[in-house]
C-alpha cells in the first residue's frame, strides 16, 4: 500500500501523536514545535485529501483493514474534506499565534500542557469529521470536548473556571444525549457504520426508538453547536478563554458540530420515512429565526467585545441552521458556505481581539475606546471582519447571505427574505457600536502609549482576515465544494 | 492607440492607486495634493478617450472575474454611464483644487484620510458608472456608502457621529432590505443581471410582481433620496463642504438617480413597463418629493441645508423624468444628471467659500455679501438660475425636454408639478441673490472686513459656473449621449 492510501488515518494520527510527545518533552519550545509540525502536517494532508476527493470521489479507508461495517471506516467525501481542510487550516494558523499570545495569559510552566491539549482538541475535531462510524464519532467528540474544557479553564480571568464548568455540564449532557441516540440506533439496526445505518433505517417506517434516537441526537448535537436556545454555555466560554482558544473554538468547534448534525440528518435519516414524519424543517426554521434575532439583539447590549461577538456567533449559527431548514440544494449550499465563511470571519475577529487584549489589557468597549488611533491596522481588520458579519459585498459574509436569500426565494418565501436582511441590519448596529467607540472617542489617558500588536499576533490574524476577503471575491473553492457537498447530501447528481 | 479594456481598467484602478500614493505622501502636504491632482487629471484622460468610441456606437466592455457562478464583476461603457463618468471625473479635478483651498483655509484635521477616502469614493463612482450588470453596480454602490462614511463624520464631533448614523443607517438599510432582495430576485427570474437594451424582464413576471420589483428597486436605491428615505442627505451636510459639493451634489446622489435610470431602461425596459402597468405611482411619489422638498428648502435658513433639500427635489426631477417612460423624458433624465451636477456643485462651492471667507452658514446673515465676494455670488446666481431652470443656464435645457416629454404624454399633473417647482425654486434662491447684492451689509459686518475666499476656491467655482453656462450653449455631447442611450 502506498503512502497516499493511508492519508485518511494519518489525518488523525499525526496530531494525536504530537500530544503525548509534547507532554514527554516537558519543554514549551519543543512542545510548540511538535504540535506545530503536527498541525501543519494535518493541514497538508487535508489539502491532499480534498484534491483527491475532487479528482476521484469518495475515499473509504478501513482502519486495521477490518472492512466496514464490522471495522471502523474513515470516509472522506465532498463535505468532510472541506470541513477537514477548514479545521486543520484554522489550527495551522492559530498555533503560531498561540506562542505569542499565551505568554501573557497562561503560566509558563503549563505551556507544554496547553499545546498537548490543543493537539488533542484538534485531533478530536478532525476525528469527528473524518470518521464514518457513529460510536467513533462519539469518542472523538469527547476527546475534543474534554480538551476544550481544559483549554477554556486556562483563561487568565478567574471567571474562566466557571465558564469552563458551565460548558462541562452542558457539554456532558449533550454528549450523553448523543450516546443514547447512537445506542438506540445500534439496538434497532445492529450497526454503527453511518452509511450502513442509513440503508437499514430505510425499511423502517414507524418505530418509536428510532424517533427517540432522532430526538436525542438533535438535542445533543444542538447543545454542542449552540443552537438557540441551547447556547447558554457559549458566550462565557468564548469571553473568558485565552484569546487563541476563543479564536480556535469559535472557528471550528461549533462548525464541526454542524457537520455532525448534517451527517446524521442527511446521511443517516435523510432517506427514511421517519424523518419525513416529523416537522424537523419547521423546528429548525423557528429556532434559527429566534437565534438570529434574539442573539443579535442581545449582542447589541454587550459591553465586552468578546461576549458581543460570541452572541453574534449564536446569531450566525442561526443562519447556518436556517439553511438546513430549507432542505434544498441551495439551502444546504448556504449552510456549508456559511459554515466556512463564518469560521474564517469569526476566527480572524477573535485573533484580532486577542491582539487588542495584548496591547490594551482588555476588550470592554470602555477600555478599547479610541483604539482606532493607537492600533489603526488591527482596528481596520476588526472593521473588515465586522463588514463580513453584516454581509457587505466583497466579504465572505455576502456570499453566504446571497445563497440564503436565493434559497428563500426558491421556496417563494418573501417574508423569510426580509427577515434575513432585517437581521443583518442588527449586525450593523452591534458592529457600529465598536466602530463609534474605536474612532470617535479619545483613548484612555493610560492607554495612549499602547502600540500595534507584535507580528507574531498580527500575521496569523491577517492571514485569516485575508481569507475572509478572499472567500468574498473568489468563491470557487468555498461555493464549489459546498455545492458539491449539498448535492451529495441530498443525493442529487448535478 | 490604447485598447478600450485597458482604458476601463485604468479608470477603475487609477483612483485606487492614487489613494495609495496620497496615503504614502501623508507627511508632505504639497506632494500629497499633487498626487490628488495628478490622479484626477490622469483619470479624466483615461475616461475621455472612451467618449468617441461610445458616440460611434461602440460599447467597450471588460469582464474581470466571476464572483459567484454566473455573476461576474463586469463593466460595459454605455452612453449614460459615459456621461456620469465624465461628469464625475471632470468635476473631481475642479473639486480637488477647491478642496485644497478649503481644507487649508479652514485648517482641517486629518487631511490625508480625507483625500484618501475621496479618491476611493471616485473609484466607486466610476465603478458604478461603468457597471455592466446590476450585481457589479450593487458591489460598488455599497462600497461608495462605506468609503464616504469617514468623510461625512470627518469632524468626529457628536453631531458628525449622529449624522453618520443617519447616513449609514438609511443608505445601508435601504440597500440591504430592498435592493439586495431585488437583485437576487432579478437574477433568480432572469438568470442574468446584465444591463441589456430593452430590459431583461420582458414577459417573465406578472404585472403585480413587476410592480413589486420596481418598488424594491426604487426604494432600495436610497442614494436617489426619494421620500421618505431622503433624511440621509441633509444629515450628510455635517461633512466639510467639498464633500457636500462633489459627493452629495454629484457623485453619490447622481449614482443614485443614475442607477434608477439604468434599472428602468436596461433592466425593466421602458416598453415592458409601459405594457405592464407603467410606473404611475413612481411619478406620483417623485412629484410629491419635488414639491415637499422645495417647501422644506423654502423654510431652511442654513444655506447647506437649503441646498440639500434643493438637491432632493432636483434628484426627483430625474426620477420623474425616468418614470414618464417617454423617449423625450428619458433624454431629459440623462441631461439633468449633467446639468444639475455642474449647477449644484457651483452652489456648494459658493457656500463653502462664504464659510471660509466670512464664517457664515445662514441665509439670513448674507446681507450685502455680494459686494465683498462678487465672483462667488455671481457664480451662485448662475447656479441658482440653473436650478430654477432659466436660460442661459444648463438647467433650462433639461427642463425643456422634461416639459416636452410630459406634455407629449399628456401628463398635465406633471407639468403642473414642474411649474410649481419652478416657482418654489425661484422662491428660495432669488432672495439669497437679492440679499447678497441689493441689501446693505449689517452694521456688525462692517467691523469684520473680508474679501473673496482663497484663490483656488474662486477659480474652482468660476470654472463650474462657466460650465453651467457652456452646457446651455453647447449641450451637444450630453444630448448625443442621451440619444445613443435611447437608440440602444
Amino acid at each position: 500500500m502506498s503512502f497516499a492510501e493511508h492519508l485518511p488515518v494519518l489525518q488523525v494520527v499525526v496530531p494525536l501523536v504530537s500530544a503525548p510527545l509534547a507532554v514527554l518533552f516537558r519543554d514549551r519550545l519543543a512542545a510548540f514545535l511538535l504540535v506545530l509540525a503536527g498541525s501543519w502536517a494535518a493541514f497538508a494532508i487535508s489539502i491532499l485529501l480534498w484534491l483527491q476527493v475532487r479528482e476521484s470521489g469518495i475515499i473509504s479507508y478501513a482502519i486495521g483493514s477490518w472492512p466496514a461495517p464490522w471495522g471502523i471506516e474513515y470516509r472522506v467525501d465532498a463535505l468532510s474534506s472541506l470541513v477537514l481542510m477548514l479545521v486543520s487550516g484554522v489550527g495551522a494558523v492559530v498555533l503560531p499565534y498561540c506562542r505569542s499570545s499565551i505568554v501573557r495569559e497562561i503560566r509558563p510552566d503549563t505551556h507544554y500542557l496547553f499545546y498537548a491539549m490543543f493537539a488533542l482538541c484538534l485531533t478530536g475535531l478532525l476525528g469527528i469529521t473524518i470518521t464514518g462510524d457513529a460510536f467513533n464519532l462519539f469518542v472523538f467528540l469527547e476527546i475534543s470536548s474534554l480538551s476544550s474544557y481544559v483549554l477554556i479553564a486556562l483563561g487568565k480571568d478567574r471567571r474562566a473556571l466557571v465558564a469552563s464548568y458551565q460548558y462541562l455540564i452542558m457539554g456532558t449532557i449533550g454528549a450523553t444525549f448523543i450516546v443514547i441516540g447512537v445506542g438506540l440506533l445500534y439496538v434497532k439496526t445492529g450497526t454503527l457504520n453511518l452509511a450502513d445505518m442509513g440503508v437499514r433505517l430505510q425499511d423502517m417506517t414507524s418505530h418509536r426508538p428510532v424517533l427517540a434516537a432522532l430526538a436525542f441526537l438533535t438535542v445533543g448535537i444542538s447543545l454542542k453547536l449552540a443552537l438557540f436556545p441551547l447556547h447558554q454555555w457559549l458566550p462565557n466560554a468564548y469571553a473568558y478563554a485565552p484569546s487563541a482558544v476563543s479564536a480556535f473554538l469559535a472557528a471550528t468547534a461549533t462548525k464541526v458540530s454542524v457537520y455532525a448534525l448534517l451527517r446524521f440528518y442527511f446521511s443517516v435519516f435523510g432517506e427514511t420515512a421517519i424523518f419525513k414524519q416529523l416537522p424537523m424543517e419547521d423546528l429548525m426554521l423557528v429556532l434559527a429565526l429566534a437565534g438570529m434575532f434574539v442573539a443579535s439583539t442581545v449582542a447589541i447590549f454587550q459591553n465586552n467585545l468578546k461576549r458581543l461577538f460570541a452572541y453574534s456567533s449564536v446569531a450566525q449559527i442561526g443562519y447556518i441552521a436556517l439553511g438546513i431548514s430549507f432542505d434544498s440544494v441551495t439551502g444546504l449550499t448556504a449552510t456549508i458556505v456559511h459554515l466556512v465563511n463564518h469560521a474564517v470571519t469569526k476566527g480572524s475577529l477573535f485573533l484580532l481581539l486577542g491582539a487588542v487584549m495584548a496591547s490594551m489589557g482588555g476588550v470592554t468597549l470602555a477600555r478599547v475606546q479610541g483604539v482606532g488611533r493607537v492600533m489603526p491596522v488591527t482596528t481596520f481588520g476588526i472593521v473588515l471582519c465586522g463588514l463580513s458579519l453584516i454581509g457587505v459585498p466583497g466579504t465572505a459574509g455576502f456570499v453566504s447571505k446571497w445563497y440564503l436569500i436565493l434559497a428563500a426565494l426558491e421556496k417563494g418565501q418573501w417574508w423569510l427574505v426580509f427577515l434575513i436582511v432585517l437581521s443583518s441590519l442588527l449586525a450593523v448596529v452591534y458592529v457600529w457600536r465598536f466602530v463609534e467607540a474605536a474612532y470617535f472617542r479619545a483613548p484612555r489617558a493610560d492607554l495612549l502609549q499602547a502600540r500595534e500588536a507584535s507580528l507574531g499576533l498580527a500575521i496569523p490574524a491577517w492571514i485569516l482576515v485575508g481569507a475572509t476577503i478572499w472567500f468574498g471575491v473568489d468563491t470557487s473553492v468555498t461555493v464549489g465544494s459546498a455545492a458539491a457537498a449539498a448535492n451529495m447530501l441530498l443525493g442529487v447528481t448535478p | 492607440m490604447i485598447g478600450s479594456e485597458t482604458l476601463i481598467l485604468a479608470s477603475l484602478s487609477l483612483p485606487i492607486v492614487g489613494a495609495g500614493a496620497i496615503a504614502l505622501c501623508g507627511r508632505l502636504p504639497n506632494l500629497r495634493e499633487a498626487a490628488t491632482l495628478i490622479t484626477a487629471a490622469l483619470l479624466l484622460s483615461c475616461v475621455a478617450p472612451l467618449l468617441p468610441m461610445v458616440l460611434a456606437g461602440e460599447r467597450p466592455a471588460l469582464m474581470l472575474f466571476e464572483m459567484l457562478p454566473g455573476l461576474p464583476i463586469a463593466f460595459t461603457v454605455e452612453p449614460l454611464g459615459m456621461l456620469f463618468a465624465l461628469v464625475a471625473s471632470g468635476l473631481w479635478i475642479v473639486n480637488s483644487l477647491y478642496s485644497i483651498g478649503y481644507m487649508r483655509g479652514n485648517n482641517e484635521e486629518k487631511q490625508t484620510r480625507f483625500y484618501v477616502c475621496f479618491a476611493l469614493a471616485i473609484a466607486a463612482a466610476i465603478g458604478i458608472a461603468f457597471a455592466g450588470n446590476v450585481f457589479t453596480l450593487f458591489v460598488f454602490y455599497e462600497l461608495l456608502t462605506l468609503v464616504t462614511y469617514p468623510l461625512v463624520t470627518h469632524h468626529g464631533t457628536d453631531k458628525a457621529k449622529a449624522g453618520g448614523r443617519t447616513y449609514l443607517g438609511i443608505l445601508i438599510g435601504t440597500s440591504v432590505v430592498f435592493l439586495l432582495p431585488a437583485l437576487v430576485f432579478t437574477w433568480y427570474v432572469a438568470g442574468t443581471t446584465d444591463f441589456t437594451p430593452g430590459g431583461i424582464l420582458g414577459g417573465k413576471l406578472s404585472d403585480v410582481a413587476l410592480a413589486g420589483l420596481l418598488f424594491l428597486y426604487m426604494f432600495g436605491i436610497g442614494k436617489a433620496a426619494l421620500m421618505p428615505f431622503h433624511r440621509w442627505l441633509p444629515a450628510a451636510m455635517v461633512a466639510p463642504t467639498p464633500v457636500s459639493a462633489l459627493l452629495h451634489a454629484v457623485a453619490v446622489v447622481k449614482a443614485g438617480v443614475f442607477s434608477v435610470v439604468k434599472v428602468i431602461v436596461y433592466v425593466f425596459g421602458a416598453d415592458t413597463l409601459v405594457a405592464q402597468g407603467g410606473a404611475d405611482w413612481l411619478t406620483a411619489i417623485a412629484g410629491f418629493t419635488i414639491i415637499a422638498a422645495s417647501i422644506v428648502a423654502l423654510r431652511a435658513d442654513n444655506l447647506k441645508r437649503r441646498l440639500a433639500y434643493s438637491t432632493i427635489g432636483q434628484l426627483s426631477y430625474v426620477i420623474l423624468a425616468a418614470a414618464l417612460l417617454t423617449p423625450l423624458s428619458l433624454a431629459a433624465a440623462a441631461l439633468h444628471i449633467a446639468a444639475h451636477a455642474v449647477g449644484k456643485i457651483t452652489l456648494f462651492f459658493a457656500a463653502g467659500a462664504i464659510y471660509t471667507a466670512a464664517h457664515k452658514t445662514n441665509v439670513s446673515e448674507l446681507d450685502g455679501i455680494g459686494r465683498r465676494m462678487p465672483w462667488t455670488m455671481g457664480a451662485f446666481a448662475i447656479g441658482a438660475l440653473s436650478m430654477i431652470g432659466l436660460p442661459p443656464a444648463a438647467g433650462f435645457v433639461s427642463k425643456w425636454y422634461l416639459l416636452s416629454g410630459a406634455m407629449g404624454a399628456g401628463e398635465w399633473a406633471v407639468v403642473a408639478v414642474l411649474l410649481a417647482s419652478t416657482l418654489l425654486n425661484a422662491g428660495y434662491f432669488v432672495p439669497i441673490v437679492y440679499r447678497a447684492f441689493f441689501r446693505p451689509p449689517s452694521a456688525e459686518d462692517e467691523h469684520h472686513p473680508h474679501g473673496e475666499a482663497p484663490l483656488l476656491m474662486v477659480v474652482a467655482l468660476t470654472t463650474t459656473a462657466a460650465a453651467t453656462l457652456a452646457l446651455f450653449f453647447f449641450p451637444g455631447v450630453p444630448l448625443a449621449l442621451a440619444q445613443q442611450m435611447l437608440g440602444g
